[in-house]
């Protein structure tokens, strides 16, 4: 929670540093070398691979389930060097929407990274309180509420952070044996407005593991998301007790689950 | 594996990289982050076009407006497509809904018809059509307030499925597949590419030409002629000011905020503004709505549940209901409601009768065309 609050800190520093350094007779270059990453989210259950619409698992309680789909905001994404200092991708840069359904979307590019040794990362899960109140024609791509997949809530400003959907007979009949965990909430707002803040800052070091990134190779770092962990942190979340879970003070208990469920996996030095 | 902490060291350390990685991006002419190549609106990728600035409406008693016109300037071109889509019911599922069909202009851009909002199919929402009037001075939008930039307030209305019930990126689509818009669009913006932040900025260009200042009741404060109020309004006007003005408050006839005004609460059991903060001190409470043009914009309350301004007035003298979030300025010294004789309240709604702009809900500019 803390670093979230030095992370909005440095967010509107950085942008107070761009609005003030800029001068379009002189653009600043950055420093060479440079080069580039690839990151890989991995998504699993428990030992095994997340499929679609296809395994049965179990949740921590023992109630069995089937994932129709498994989206979260990835954004505001810190390298650590081995030199104690951190890199931060440019911060317009930096929001990726990890699909399940959508393959092409498990893995980003990150370009224009110093060169250097890397040895962990820093990333939001979700979508922070600047750029959710930002003037609409800065939200492209992903954060555009047109294209990204219904990641939106249109009746109360704001990005779905997480949205985990499927099947269970645990979930109600009338609901079609459907469960569905939408899970948002930036806490900002204007007058005061304060909503619940679901937004999490992910810390993941590379286990020892040394990420060297230069011109000449371009690494792939590979991340797992478990989606059991959704339902086992320090909440054991129940399909048959709460099967459906969107803009309601419970979710910040789902959002805290699901901030451990990334781990570090493996690189490839040269992909 | 989530637990944060930094050094200090670590912070400067942070600091400095970002300043540097600052000037870095300052002078990027495009925010990245999306696989969209879609331009800014104000980067028309070196096509020449021309439009027509339109000077936005500043009433001499208004305040400065909210809305950031620097991020979206009024043009001829920009307001004329706004308008446009805001009146063409092909925006709808089934092309029988457009925005002015729940907005009437002769209601004040309200409704008059239906308590509670009419869509598709004939279904109903829950709350009453609110007035679009004066967008430019809100900063928060709908009887909750769940809404915080009226440029995607309209996003709302098109995908519910009890109003207009469409997916936005089809309405996109339909909207670029059209045979006048993508013209329109370039006449706008510079590109014929219908993009959200395009479609988004040109209702916005509409909405906020919008502005009701031009009442007997604004004629009155500027002392412009055709501004002389009768005996009973003035008399009105000052009971006004000492018992409403409290949440009705400025020329805008609102505070903006939310409050619990003491309705007895209906079966639909709306929450109201604790839906969007999730805070128990907001449950009840809506957005305090602006009474220009109040004789036009019946039915009543959040809900529409009074037809008539008398029983407005009638509930805040005797039927204001206790509750634990009941606004403190409707139990004043122990008392529930504001104290009104008959002869006040009537005097009261002589004076909200001076705040019809019938230049306004007239005016041809703001009707389809």
């Amino acid at each position: 929670m803390k670093n979230y609050f030095f992370l909005s800190l440095v967010l509107m520093g950085a942008i107070g540093v761009a609005v003030v350094s800029c001068d379009t007779t002189n653009p600043y270059v950055p420093p060479e070398p440079i080069g580039s990453l690839s990151l890989t989210f991995d998504n699993i259950a428990g030992t095994q691979d997340l499929k679609l619409n296809a395994t049965t698992y179990q949740n921590s309680v023992g109630e069995s389930f089937v994932v129709t789909k498994f989206n979260y905001f990835v954004s505001n994404i810190q390298l650590k060097k081995d030199d104690g200092s951190t890199y931060t991708l440019p911060q317009g840069a930096s929001y990726f929407l990890i699909e399940e359904e959508k393959p092409a979307s498990l893995s980003l590019t990150l370009a224009s990274i110093p060169s250097g040794n890397y040895t962990g990362m820093t990333f939001v899960v979700g979508v922070d309180s600047l750029r959710s109140l930002a003037d609409i024609s800065l939200r492209t791509g992903v954060l555009d509420p047109a294209l990204n997949d219904g990641m939106y809530w249109e009746w109360n400003s704001g990005y779905i952070f997480m949205k985990l959907e499927g099947t269970s007979p645990l979930a109600p009949a009338a609901q079609n044996n459907t469960f569905f965990y939408h899970i948002g909430g930036f806490g900002g707002g204007f007058n005061g407005k304060k909503t619940i803040n679901n937004l999490r800052t992910i810390l993941l070091s590379f286990n020892g593991d040394v990420v060297k990134v230069d011109p000449s190779v371009k690494p792939k770092v590979q991340l797992k998301a478990d989606v059991l962990k959704v339902f086992n942190g320090p909440t054991k979340l129940s399909i048959a007790q709460n099967s459906s879970v969107m803009f309601d003070p419970y979710s910040t208990n789902i959002a805290t689950n699901y901030a451990a469920m990334f781990s570090y996996d493996r690189t490839q030095a040269n992909q | 594996m989530t637990q944060c902490t930094f050094h200090s060291a670590k912070k400067l350390g942070l600091v400095i990289s970002l300043f540097l990685f600052g000037l870095a991006v300052a002078c990027q002419t495009k925010s990245g982050g999306s696989d969209d190549p879609a331009p800014d609106t104000t980067d028309t990728g070196g096509v020449q076009f021309h439009t027509t600035p339109v000077p936005f409406r500043q009433p001499a008693n208004f305040p400065t407006p909210v809305y950031e016109l620097s991020q979206n300037p009024l043009t001829v071109q920009g307001v004329a497509l706004g308008k446009s889509l805001f009146y063409d019911t092909q925006l709808s599922r089934d092309s029988t809904v457009s925005c002015g069909f729940c907005h009437q202009q002769f209601a004040g851009f309200a409704h008059s018809d239906h308590a509670l909002s009419h869509g598709i199919d004939n279904k109903f929402g829950t709350r009453n059509v609110p007035s679009l009037q004066n967008a430019a001075w809100g900063r928060e939008f709908f009887w909750d307030g769940g809404i915080t930039d009226l440029n995607t307030l309209f996003i709302a209305p098109l995908t519910n499925p009890v109003e207009m019930d469409m997916k936005f990126a089809n309405v996109l689509a339909r909207v670029q597949q059209s045979p006048k818009y993508p013209q329109m669009f370039k006449s706008a913006f510079g590109s014929d590419t219908v993009t959200t932040a395009r479609f988004l900025k040109a209702i916005s260009q509409f909405v906020l030409t919008l502005v009701s200042a031009d009442s007997r009741y604004d004629k009155y404060v500027r002392k412009e002629s055709g501004g002389d109020l009768t005996s009973d309004e003035l008399a009105g006007l000052t009971l006004f000011k000492q018992k409403c003005a409290t949440c009705h408050a400025t020329d805008l006839f609102t505070d903006y905020s939310y409050r619990n005004n003491g309705l007895p609460v209906s079966s639909i059991n709306d929450q109201g503004r604790y839906t969007i903060t999730l805070n128990e001190a907001d449950r009840l409470k809506f957005k305090v709505p602006s009474l220009r043009n109040v004789e036009r914009t019946f039915p009543y309350m959040h809900d529409g549940r009074f037809t008539t301004l008398e029983q407005v007035l009638n509930h805040y003298s005797t039927g204001v209901k206790d509750s634990p979030t009941l606004d403190p300025a409707l139990k004043a010294n122990g008392q529930l409601g504001i104290a009104l004789t008959a002869t006040e309240q009537q005097q009261v709604i002589s004076f909200l009768k001076t705040l019809t702009d019938n230049t306004f809900i007239t005016n041809r500019a703001f009707g389809p065309n």
